[in-house]
């Protein structure tokens, strides 16, 4: 018979293990929770809050400058995409930073409307990541007041 | 207690990212160093004691109260920051007689050839690429035990640390072998010149202060 404890360890394990093998996460998640311990035991979670808070900035900057019809600073989505490219590939958010290396390709080409679409789904895509590593953060809070251990997930 | 703090190595990282300041300064801890962070390459030279000419950038001077109280074994610092960018703080360093010493690592998220390679013959020690892993950071522990060293050998030694060199084995057959020096002779001169490479070897196999007590060493 399962405990509650074993029943959410399962699920939180089969969770992690679905988010890299559908290439939301990549192994440098993994390097992330390497850092984390008791010196600083909510590191990933902070992390990943200023990578979210860094996305919402910069989409939000690019799509400023790619509404000024006829006279896009595409130097400017270049700098942001940049650093966005940089912000994902630290956390592991393996398709963000796919969407990014696309973007910057239109960018560097001047292809607005290459732009325009990229940035949309780059949104999407940070959008979707943000409510899936939310469901792994509270699926770890449950088994901790259930009194449990957050298991060790190899991939 | 007073020797463990000196003990830890204490690196300045430089990054004008945020985000990347926070992770190179858990890497850095979770490697057992000291950190110091700032967000450009001007702090930074004003931390380390070089005052920054406003009006004249390229001008630098000792600023004349810092006497370098903070001991850095290493810089750490991202290759593209706006103003003065990673290279030009290598630079700097590597000008000042008083900092020169100091081994230099560089960061970059962009694997570019010609910029690793400029950086490397500016005085590098290392260029990394982001995103930094844990595993990169055990290749700081043998540039920053040189400095380590440097500094120590500077104090006066424990004698239970050197053994008397026996007089057989003078010369320095291979890079393998460690001299060994007479009580009185400094340490200073053996981290010059081809008796570095020997010193690197014995620090990059031992990390806690090397013992003379093996007259050879098989690397």
């Amino acid at each position: 018979m399962d405990t509650l404890i074993a029943q959410l360890q399962r699920q939180f394990r089969d969770y992690t293990i679905s988010l890299y093998h559908q290439g939301f996460l990549d192994d440098q998640f993994t390097e992330l929770k390497k850092l984390q311990d008791e010196c600083s035991p909510d590191f990933v979670a902070e992390v990943v809050t200023l990578f979210f808070e860094d996305c919402e900035k910069l989409i939000s900057n690019m799509a400023r400058a790619l509404d000024q019809t006829g006279n896009v600073d595409f130097k400017l989505v270049g700098s942001s995409v940049h650093q966005l490219k940089g912000s994902s590939s630290s956390v592991g958010a393996k398709r963000v930073k796919g969407l990014c290396i696309t973007l910057k390709e239109c960018c560097d080409s001047q292809n607005y409307e290459g732009c325009v679409r990229c940035l949309q789904q780059v949104d999407i895509e940070y959008k979707t990541l943000k409510a899936k590593l939310q469901d792994l953060f509270n699926l770890e809070q449950q088994i901790v007041q259930a009194g449990g251990r957050i298991p060790q997930v190899d991939i | 207690m007073v020797m463990e703090t000196e003990s830890k190595f204490h690196v300045l990282a430089v990054d004008d990212s945020l985000f990347d300041r926070k992770m190179i300064e858990r890497l850095l801890q979770k490697s057992s160093c000291q950190v110091t962070t700032v967000d450009s390459g001007s702090k930074a030279l004003e931390f380390l004691g070089l005052r920054v000419d406003d009006n004249n950038p390229n001008a630098l001077s000792t600023s004349p109260q810092i006497h370098q109280e903070v001991e850095i074994n290493l810089i750490i610092t991202d290759y593209c920051m706006p103003g003065m960018t990673g290279y030009d703080l290598l630079k700097k360093v590597k000008e000042s007689a008083a900092l020169r010493s100091i081994p230099v690592v560089i960061m970059s998220s962009e694997n570019v050839p010609a910029r690793i390679s400029r950086c490397l013959e500016e005085g590098a020690e290392e260029f990394f690429l982001k995103p930094v892993k844990l595993a990169d950071l055990t290749k700081l522990k043998p540039h920053m035990m040189k400095t380590k060293l440097k500094n120590e050998s500077e104090k006066p030694v424990a004698i239970e640390e050197i053994v008397v060199s026996k007089p057989e084995i003078e010369k320095e057959e291979a890079s393998s072998v460690i001299e060994i020096l007479p009580l009185h002779q400094e340490l200073e001169p053996m981290l010059s010149s081809n008796k570095r490479k020997a010193m690197e070897e014995v620090i990059s196999t031992d990390r806690s202060r090397p013992k003379y007590n093996d007259i050879t060493t098989s690397v």
